[in-house]
Parts: structure tokens; sequence; C-alpha cells
């Protein structure tokens, strides 16, 4: 079994529209959305519910003001500005740290755990997805996308499936990090922009420092031809492998519209180069068995 | 007046509305909060002048002091700590530094030393003044890097904020604290949907709010309708154009390559300081 993640860097590349491609193009394999941030990925698979479960990541700070004294304790080691004037606590700078917790000397502060989001184990007609939702404004994104992918590869595993396909999430920090370690390959979607070249170097970087193989595709590639070229030859430089190069067209938007994968959705030169894409890469990873 | 740009989904155009937004008004100060993969800098080019590190604390153990009592690991929720034969083991990119352990440890033994996690650059462009921050390559924790940029607001100025993308805690950072947000937006179901997230953070927050279509015409008509069936004015819509696209990927700003944006920018101005009087 084998994971592949779909990562860019830069949002908005097209990472779950190929994700979308991959679900229908790839054999034996399960689903996980790891952008729990703002998950898509559901949008194109329109998943059955199986089972739903709680997800309870991560603890907050609450006063208890019938215990409180106003010693100012807590406010005066809290680093994250999370302690009002009134020793009342602001949930959403709290980072749940517990040192106002441990330093009352009244006890009066609980720390609470916290329901933080829900993940899902869902049919869809391509297979097995595990995706989340993360609670509006909550954090731990990081430990909700560690489990999404415990649970696809779970499922993978037990059924003896081939791959487990991926969708990232924009960025490079915490939540990104959690989404490849360990993966067999990155995939890095790049649009022919400055920004999304500085954010692949960026990207790239983080990969290099987990360890993660990458390859890469770039998308819409027509928009600017010349800085396609210039995006080509810095992978080259950097001995990364390109999969291939999407055109732009507009029935990529109609087929999200339509709620489809542009595989099922129109038969043209974006899904030839997406085939093509998906059966080099499943070879070159069947390779490295 | 302080107004961050954020938008649930990557890549709808944040970077574009902040930039161009702050080169049509006066007296501005651009921050670029999107500290992960920060854009701004290749739209505005500006001389930088400053450079400081951003650093979190991070619990250093002197052996000597130290008897293993375990007081540390106990009082530490981010597991960045463990005992190992009485010896106390520290994994600093789990810690948040928040400065318990140092605190209780009944020996002294623990003093705090600084981690850089990434920069924050000053610098200055024409009648801007524009400040970003940058997280190191393999670092996590985004939010402190976004602190430290914010830090430097000069509430003298007209201050506009580029956020991140998301929901979760770097994106509250960014706008917690702002007075206006606008959300930009594309209007697909993949826009819509992460625009209905984003829309009840701000609501969580309650900071006054409202919406920019980009690539207006590519879609459907569902994002309008959430927006009138939500009461969410729509500041501006932007339609999809080649051109826009190609002036974008080179990193140049539309109002400067465009006729009459600049204009669109500052009529934007006009209306959000309207709706944040009625919404406020």
């Amino acid at each position: 079994m084998k994971q592949i993640v779909i990562i860019s860097g830069k949002g908005g590349t097209g990472k779950t529209v190929i994700t979308g491609a991959f679900a229908a193009l790839a054999e034996y394999k399960v689903m996980a959305d790891c952008d729990v941030d703002a998950a898509d990925l559901h949008l194109l698979l329109n998943p059955k519910i199986k089972n739903s479960h709680t997800f309870r990541g991560g603890i907050t700070a609450f006063t208890h003001k019938e215990l409180c004294e106003g010693c100012g304790a807590c406010r005066a080691v809290c680093r994250f500005e999370a302690v009002r004037e009134d020793f009342t606590i602001d949930p959403i700078s709290c980072e749940g740290c517990a040192f106002c917790h441990f330093v009352c000397p009244q006890n009066a502060i609980e720390m609470k755990v916290n329901t933080s989001g829900k993940w899902f184990v869902s049919d869809t007609r391509f297979g097995p997805l595990v995706h989340a939702k993360l609670g509006i404004a909550e954090e731990n994104s990081g430990k909700l996308v560690s489990l999404v992918r415990q649970k696809a590869k779970e499922i993978a595993e037990e059924k003896n499936y081939k791959w487990v396909i991926i969708d990232g999430s924009p960025g490079i920090g915490c939540p990104v990090i959690a989404s490849i370690t360990g993966v067999d390959c990155a995939v890095i979607v790049v649009e022919p922009t400055l920004s999304g070249l500085h954010d692949a170097e960026r990207v790239v970087g983080v990969t290099k420092h987990f360890n993660v193989p990458v390859k890469v595709i770039i998308n819409k590639y027509d928009l600017n031809c010349g800085m396609t070229e210039k995006i080509e030859r810095w992978f080259k430089d950097k001995n990364i492998q390109i999969l291939g190069k999407v055109v732009f067209n507009k029935a990529v938007v109609k087929s999200v519209v339509e709620g489809k994968t542009i595989i099922e959705y129109s038969n043209n030169q974006v899904t030839k180069t997406l085939r093509n894409i998906w059966r080099l890469l499943k070879e070159e990873l069947e390779r490295t068995n | 007046m302080i107004i961050s740009v954020a938008s649930g989904k990557g890549g709808t155009g944040k970077t574009t509305v902040a930039v161009n937004l702050a080169l049509s008004l006066n007296n501005v100060q651009l921050l670029d909060c999107d500290v992960e993969e920060p854009n701004c800098h290749i739209f505005i080019k500006p001389v930088f002048e400053h450079r400081n590190t951003v650093f979190i604390p991070i619990p250093r153990v002197d052996q000597t002091k130290c008897d293993g009592c375990g007081r540390c690991q106990e009082v530490c929720v981010y597991n960045a700590i463990a005992i190992a034969k009485k010896k106390v083991l520290i994994f600093p990119e789990l810690c948040h530094g928040c400065g318990s352990c140092t605190h209780f440890c009944p020996h002294d033994a623990i003093k705090e030393e600084n981690k850089e996690i990434g920069v924050v650059e000053i610098g200055e462009k024409s009648e801007i003044q524009f400040i970003y921050g940058k997280l190191h390559i393999g670092e996590m924790m985004a939010p402190p890097v976004i602190r430290a940029v914010k830090k430097h607001i000069n509430k003298k100025r007209t201050v506009i904020i580029d956020a991140p993308p998301g929901t979760s805690c770097p994106v509250i950072t960014a706008v917690k604290g702002t007075d206006f947000v606008i959300l930009v937006t594309e209007p697909t179901p993949f826009g819509l949907n992460d625009l209905s997230l984003a829309v009840k953070v701000v609501r969580k927050l309650k900071i006054p709010f409202g919406v920019i279509i980009n690539r207006s015409d590519l879609g459907n008509e569902k994002t309008d309708e959430f927006c009138t069936s939500e009461h969410i004015p729509v500041l501006m819509r932007i339609p999809f154009s080649k051109k826009i696209a190609e002036i974008y990927s080179r990193g140049d700003s539309i109002i400067e390559a465009l006729p009459g944006y600049r204009e669109k920018f500052q009529r934007l101005f006009a209306k959000i300081k309207k709706v944040k009087i009625s919404q406020g």
C-alpha cells in the first residue's frame, strides 16, 4: 500500500480537482481529505456517511468565578493574553497550556476538553473516503489530520488496497507537516505565477526537511507559458520530476459546479493529460516497491 | 481602521485584493500575515530596512540540578517533555513556549532559551509601509510569527492585513482585533463551502465584514444567493480575465496595469467604511 498526498504551498492551484481525478482513475484506493480547515473533496465525491465520530483535541481554560479570589496569578503567567482583566478566559486566545490552571492557588481554573471537530468514514462511488470537519475557530488541525490519515491507512490495510490518496491543505505549517510525514510521494500542484513558484519552493523545502519524495504537476500552465518554462527549469535543477502540464480549461470549473470529477465530466486535453499523469505516477511508485 | 482580508479557501484572490487596495489608498500600512506562504512582497517590491527574528522560548535543562522528579513532564500538556531513566528529554517542535515547566521546576533546573522560528521584515514602497512575516521551513506554528507582525500595527495609518487561508488558529490570530474583514471568494461550490465556514469564523469573532466575489463570472449563482439570504453585503465583483491572470502571474498589480481599477478599489474602501458603520 502506498500513500500519495497532493499539496501545493499556495492555495487554489487545483489540489482538490487533481485529487478527485486520481480518485476516479486509481483502482483499489481509499481517499482521505486532510484539508480539515476547509474540506472540499466531499463536494466532488458525494459521500454517504457510514459512521461519524467526535474529535476531542486540546483543552481550554475556564475560570469558576465563584472560586476566584482575584489574586491575578493566572494573568501574570499567561503568555497568550488569554486571561481577561476580570480573570475570565478568552477561549479564542487560550492555547490550552494549563499554566493558569496549575498556578491558581484556589483551584478556580478548570481545563475543559474541547469538542473540536468531527470525522467521518464514508462510502463514495470511487470507494471509501475518510474526512473531517474541524469546529469553527478550533485548534489542533494537525492532530485531526493525523487521525484522518491513520483511519484511511487502516481501511486500506484491512481491505488490502493499493493506494491511499490524500488531499492536503495549503501552507507549510502544522496541518501540512502532519499530512506529508511518512508518505510515499507528495505531488505538488504549481500554477505558473511568481507567487506559485515562490510558494512551491517553500513547500519543496518542507518535503526535503521531512525526507518525503516529491513530484510536480504544473496546472493551468498556459496562463503564462514564460513562467511555466521558468518553473520547469527550477524543478529540473532540483532533480524533481514533472509529471505533466495541465492546460487551463473552463470545463474544470463546470465539473466542480456539477459535483463531478473532471474525468467523469469531460473528455478533453485536461483529462487526457491527467490520465497520463496518473499512469506515470502509478508506474513510478509501483517500480519502487 | 484595520482591515483584514481572509477567505477560507486558498487562491481566491486575498493577496490581489490586499495589494491593490493598499496601492489605491494614502497613508497605508500593509501587513502580510500569511506567514506560511507570504506573497505580497512579490507585488509591492519594497526596499527592506529592518529584519527581526521571531523566537519562541524553549526549555533547557541543567542536568546537574535536575533530579528527574518529573514535575516538568506533569505540567507540559503538549507532550514536549519526556522522562527516560530519570533524564529529561525535550521535543522543541512540540513546545508552545508557555513557560510552565520552567516555573514549576522545584530545583530551578530549567532555563529558557530562544529558538528561532521565523523572521519579520519591514520596508517601504512609496506611500506604503510594508511588513511581513515568514515562518521558517519545517516549523509548525505560524501564530507566534503572525503576532510578531501585528505588533507593528500603526493605528495612525489605514492598516491592511493579508490573512492566511483556512479557518483555524493562523486565520484567527491574523483577523482578531481588526475592525473589518473582507472575505474573498469565488462563485464555485468549493468557494461557497469555504466562504460559509469563514463567515462563521468572522461572526464568532464579532467583526463587521463583507464579501468580494472574484472571477465572478466563472461558476454559478449560489454564492450570490447565499450572500442575499445571509444579508451579507457584496462589496465588489471582479470578473475573470486572462489579462488579470497574466498580470498577477508576473507579479504586477492590477491598478497599475488596468485603467479604472484604482477608482474601483477606492470605492471599495468607501463602501467598507459605510458597511462598518451600519454593522458596527
